[in-house]
C-alpha cells in the first residue's frame, strides 16, 4: 500500500516520463559505458588479453572490443551499446579531430548505427567505408565516421584512446550520446 | 530531472516505481479529462463484425479475414476519383516508415506508427482521441521499426510492440489492460506484424531472421493475455519436419521470422502464415529443405497445430522471405472452382494453390518478375529446380533476379471480386549478387553471413510496377510501369471499380482503373507512401485513408539505387501522416 502511495505521488510529480531513461540506464559496472583508464579486449577473447596497437591490422575491418575495468577485469558487455569498433591507419590520412582521437593511429567508434541501432558489421575494402547492412548507412572512419552515405542521421559516436604501458586505454567518454530512434 | 540518488528517499520512491512499472511495462497514454462522445459509444468488435464487417467498416488490417483488401463501398468510382480530395491530414510526430492500414470502427480510427506508437482519432475530422506511446530500452533491438497495424476485439485494441511484448488498450482510453512477453528482445526476436484476432485469441509472430531467431506463432487470451499454444516455423528434433535440418543443432537458430499477420479461413480455423527465410542466410551452411522457411503454413488456431504448408523454395539461399500470407481466393481452371490460396512470393513466382482442412495442394506458378533462379517447376509438387549457378553459398557469389528485396516484398496485394484480379506492387528488373562467408552465432548479433550487391538489369527502362491479373484464367492483364522508381506500396481495391496505392519515390498517392489501369487521379503527399490504405464511411460518406511516411527497406533501397546511379534517386523526405480523401 505504502508503495503504491509512493507510485502515484511520483507520477503526479512527472516522473513518469523520465522513468523510460531511467530504466534504461544500466547501472551495473558491466552496463556501464565505458570510462577513463579502461583497457579493451575482444568481443570474443576469454582470455581477456589487453590489445595493443599493433593488435589492429592496418587499413582492414574493424575488429569488436569491449571495453574493460582495468582494476578488477569486469567486462562491460552488459549492455549492447558498449560494443566498440577498432581501426587502424596510418595517421597522416586520419583527419585532424580524428587523429586528436587516435592513440597510435587506432581510432574507436561506437559499432551501435545512429539510425535504428543495427551493428554497423560490414567494411568496404574498396572504399575504406563501415558500413551497416540494415539500411546501408556508410562511415568514413578516417574522419570522425561522419555518414558518406544512407539515412544515419548523425556520425557514430568516437571513443578517444591513449596508450598505456603499451596497452590501448579509453582516454575519454564517448563524444557523444551512444544511440539511435528507437521508431 | 536534477536527482540526487544518493538521498535515500529518492532510491526507496525511484525503487518502488521501478518495482511497480517494470511489472506493468511502461506506457503512459495521454491523460484527458473526460472520454470523448465517439469513444463514450464505442462499438464493441464481436467474432461476427470481424467474420463480415459492415460495409463502412475497416476492423482489421486487410479489412476481411481472406485477405483481399477490398472495400465494397461504391460512392467513389472510376467516374468521380478525378474529384477526390483531402478531407483532413494529422501528422504522427515520428519519422520512418509508416506502414499500418488506419483501421475504422463506427467512425473511430486507430493508428499504429513507428516509434511505437497507436493514435485514436475521429474518423471524420481527425480529431486525436487518445495518443498511447509505449517506451523501449534504449538498446532494444529492432531492425525493421514499425508497426503493420493495430487489431480489435471487444472494446480492446491490440498491439505489437517492437521489443516483442502483445499488449492490450482500452480502445476507449487508451490505457494498457494488459501487457504481455512473447519472447525476449535481447536474443533478437522484436515484432513489426498486426496482430491477428481470430477463434477467440489474439496471435502474433515475431521477427528477427537476420539475428539467429526461430521463428513462432503464439495465441494468447483475449481477455487476460495468457500465453495459450506456441508453435515454431522450424521444427525441433523428432518433430514433422525436422528431417530437413539433419545437420545438428542448426534449427535453434533457423530464422523462419513471422512479419506479416496471416489470412484465415473461418470455416476450416486455419490460418495462413507466410514464413522468413533461413538463418544464417547462406543454404550450404544449414544443409536441407530446412521446413517451414520460405513457405506458407496452416495452423489450427484451436490446437497451434500445424496442419499443412507449401514452402516456395527449398533451402533459401537469396534472403527471398515469405513475407505477406497468401490471400483466400477461390478460382477456376479448366472449368473447375479451386478453394484457393493466391500469393505473390518474394522469389519472383506467382503461384496459386489449393487450400483443404489441411493439406496445401500446388495448382500452378509463373515468373511475374524477371527470374533466373528456377529452372522449371515440378507440375506436381511446384518444387523448383534451382539452377546452381544462380544459386549463392559460402565463398561462392551468385549473381540472381530478383534480388534480395524479391519482385514483391512485404507490401500486400489486393483482389476485386468485381474485375476476378488481384493487384500486385511488383519491382522487376532488380537484381543483384549474393556470397556468404561463415558466421558464429552470438545472442542478439546479426546472423546473416552474407554480402549482397543490387543493381538494375542493364536495359531496364522501369522498375516498379503495378500489375493486375485475373484469377480464373491466369493471365496478366494489365501493367503500370514506374519508370524512375521501384514501388513499395500495398493495394486497396474498391467495389467502386477503383485501385488505390502510392509506393514510389516521388510522394505520390494514386487512383487506378481497376480494369484498364490507367491514372485516373494522383496527390503528392509530405514524404513517400508505405502505408496500407483503407477505405471507410462515416455518415454515409465514403473516405479514403492512408499513412505517408517513408522509411525502413523503401529507404534502403532508394539508398542503394542512388549508390548505383548517383543523383538520380535521391532521398525522399520523411515525417509520418495520416491523409484522409473524400470526393467533394
Amino acid at each position: 500500500m505504502g508503495r503504491r502511495l509512493i507510485l502515484k505521488g511520483g507520477l503526479h510529480a512527472g516522473l513518469a516520463l523520465s522513468l523510460p531513461a531511467a530504466l534504461g540506464a544500466q547501472e551495473s559496472p558491466a552496463s556501464l559505458r565505458p570510462k577513463v583508464g579502461d583497457l579493451l579486449v575482444r568481443v570474443d577473447d576469454k582470455a581477456l588479453t589487453p590489445l595493443r596497437a599493433d593488435d589492429i591490422p592496418i587499413a582492414s575491418a574493424q575488429v569488436l572490443a569491449w571495453a574493460m575495468d582495468p582494476v578488477d577485469r569486469t567486462v562491460r558487455s552488459g549492455s549492447r551499446l558498449n560494443r566498440l569498433m577498432l581501426l587502424r591507419f596510418d595517421e597522416t590520412g586520419l583527419s585532424a579531430s580524428t587523429k586528436s582521437r587516435a592513440a597510435a593511429g587506432v581510432v574507436a567508434y561506437t559499432a551501435i548505427c545512429t539510425h535504428t541501432g543495427c551493428d554497423v558489421s560490414d567494411w568496404l575494402p574498396d572504399e575504406g567505408m563501415l558500413y551497416c547492412p540494415c539500411h546501408f548507412s556508410k562511415y568514413d572512419p578516417k574522419d570522425g565516421a561522419m555518414v558518406v552515405d544512407g539515412p544515419a542521421p548523425r556520425p557514430l559516436p568516437a571513443l578517444p584512446l591513449a596508450v598505456a604501458d603499451g596497452k590501448l586505454v579509453v582516454a575519454a567518454p564517448f563524444t557523444t550520446r551512444v544511440s539511435f530512434d528507437p521508431a | 530531472m536534477n536527482m540526487n540518488m544518493r538521498n535515500p528517499h529518492w532510491r526507496s520512491t525511484v525503487a518502488a516505481v521501478l518495482t511497480a512499472l517494470s511489472a506493468t511495462a511502461i506506457g503512459v497514454a495521454q491523460q484527458r479529462p473526460a472520454v470523448p462522445a465517439s469513444l463514450q459509444n464505442y462499438k464493441p468488435v464481436t467474432a461476427e463484425r470481424l467474420r463480415k464487417p459492415e460495409d463502412g467498416d475497416w476492423l482489421m488490417v486487410r479489412r476481411t479475414y481472406d485477405g483481399w483488401g477490398y472495400s465494397p463501398l461504391t460512392e467513389i468510382t472510376a467516374g468521380n476519383v478525378a474529384r477526390l480530395q483531402p478531407a483532413w491530414v494529422v501528422s504522427t510526430g515520428v519519422n520512418n516508415g509508416h506502414e499500418a492500414a488506419p483501421i475504422v470502427n463506427n467512425g473511430v480510427m486507430f493508428v499504429a506508427t513507428p516509434g511505437n506508437q497507436v493514435l485514436a482519432l475521429d474518423a471524420k475530422s481527425g480529431r486525436i482521441l487518445w495518443r498511447y506511446r509505449r517506451e523501449l530500452p534504449e538498446d532494444v533491438l529492432n531492425l525493421h521499426p514499425t508497426s503493420r497495424g493495430v487489431a480489435l476485439s471487444g472494446e480492446k485494441v491490440f498491439f505489437a510492440s517492437g521489443d516483442a511484448v502483445l499488449v492490450a488498450l482500452d480502445a476507449r482510453t487508451g490505457r494498457e489492460v494488459w501487457t504481455t512477453k512473447v519472447e525476449e528482445n535481447r536474443n533478437g526476436y522484436y515484432m513489426s506484424l498486426a496482430p491477428l484476432v481470430a477463434d477467440g485469441k489474439v496471435v502474433v509472430g515475431t521477427s528477427g531472421g537476420e539475428l539467429g531467431v526461430r521463428g513462432f506463432v503464439a495465441a494468447f487470451d483475449l481477455e487476460t493475455g495468457k500465453p495459450l499454444w506456441k508453435v515454431f516455423s522450424v521444427p525441433a528434433p523428432g518433430e514433422p519436419g525436422s528431417e530437413t535440418w539433419p545437420k545438428g543443432d542448426q534449427w535453434k537458430t533457423g530464422g523462419g521470422s513471422i512479419w506479416v499477420s496471416a489470412n484465415y479461413d473461418p470455416d476450416t480455423n486455419l490460418a495462413y502464415w507466410g514464413t522468413g527465410n533461413g538463418g544464417p542466410w547462406m543454404g550450404d551452411q544449414r544443409p536441407g529443405d530446412n521446413l517451414y522457411t520460405s513457405s506458407t503454413i496452416a495452423i489450427d488456431l484451436a490446437s497451434g497445430a500445424i496442419k499443412g504448408h507449401f514452402q516456395y523454395h527449398p533451402n533459401d539461399s537469396w534472403d527471398w522471405d515469405e513475407v505477406s500470407p497468401p490471400i483466400l481466393v477461390d478460382y477456376t481452371r479448366n472449368g473447375r472452382t479451386i478453394k484457393g490460396l493466391i500469393d505473390v512470393a518474394r522469389d519472383g513466382y506467382l503461384w496459386f494453390l489449393e487450400r483443404t482442412n489441411g493439406r496445401i495442394n500446388f495448382v500452378q506458378g509463373m515468373p511475374f518478375v524477371k527470374q533466373n533462379v528456377f529452372k522449371s517447376l515440378d507440375p506436381k509438387t511446384g518444387r523448383p529446380e534451382i539452377d546452381p549457378e544462380h544459386k549463392p553459398g559460402t565463398g561462392k557469389k551468385a549473381d540472381h533476379c530478383p534480388s534480395l528485396w524479391g519482385g514483391k516484398n512485404w507490401p500486400p496485394i489486393a483482389f476485386s471480386p468485381r474485375t476476378r484480379m488481384i493487384y500486385i506492387p511488383a519491382n522487376e528488373n532488380l537484381c543483384g549478387t549474393s556470397i556468404g562467408a561463415p558466421v558464429s552465432y552470438t545472442a542478439g548479433s546479426r546472423f546473416t553471413g552474407a554480402t549482397t550487391t543490387f543493381y538494375v538489369a542493364p536495359g531496364a527502362d522501369h522498375i516498379g510496377e503495378v500489375q493486375a491479373w485475373n484469377v480464373d484464367t491466369g493471365k496478366r492483364v494489365w501493367t503500370h510501369p514506374f519508370a524512375t522508381s521501384p514501388t513499395w506500396g500495398p493495394m486497396l481495391a474498391t467495389a467502386g471499380g477503383v485501385v488505390f496505392s502510392g509506393g514510389t519515390n516521388d510522394r505520390q498517392f494514386r487512383a487506378f482503373d481497376a480494369s484498364s489501369g490507367k491514372v485516373l487521379w494522383e496527390f503528392p503527399t509530405n514524404s513517400g507512401i508505405i502505408g496500407q490504405p483503407s477505405s471507410f464511411m462515416v455518415d454515409g460518406k465514403q473516405y479514403i485513408a492512408v499513412q505517408s511516411g517513408w522509411g525502413i527497406d523503401s529507404r534502403g533501397m532508394q539508398t542503394r539505387l542512388n549508390e548505383g546511379s548517383p543523383g538520380n534517386f535521391p532521398e525522399v523526405p520523411e515525417g509520418g501522416a495520416i491523409w484522409v480523401f473524400a470526393v467533394k
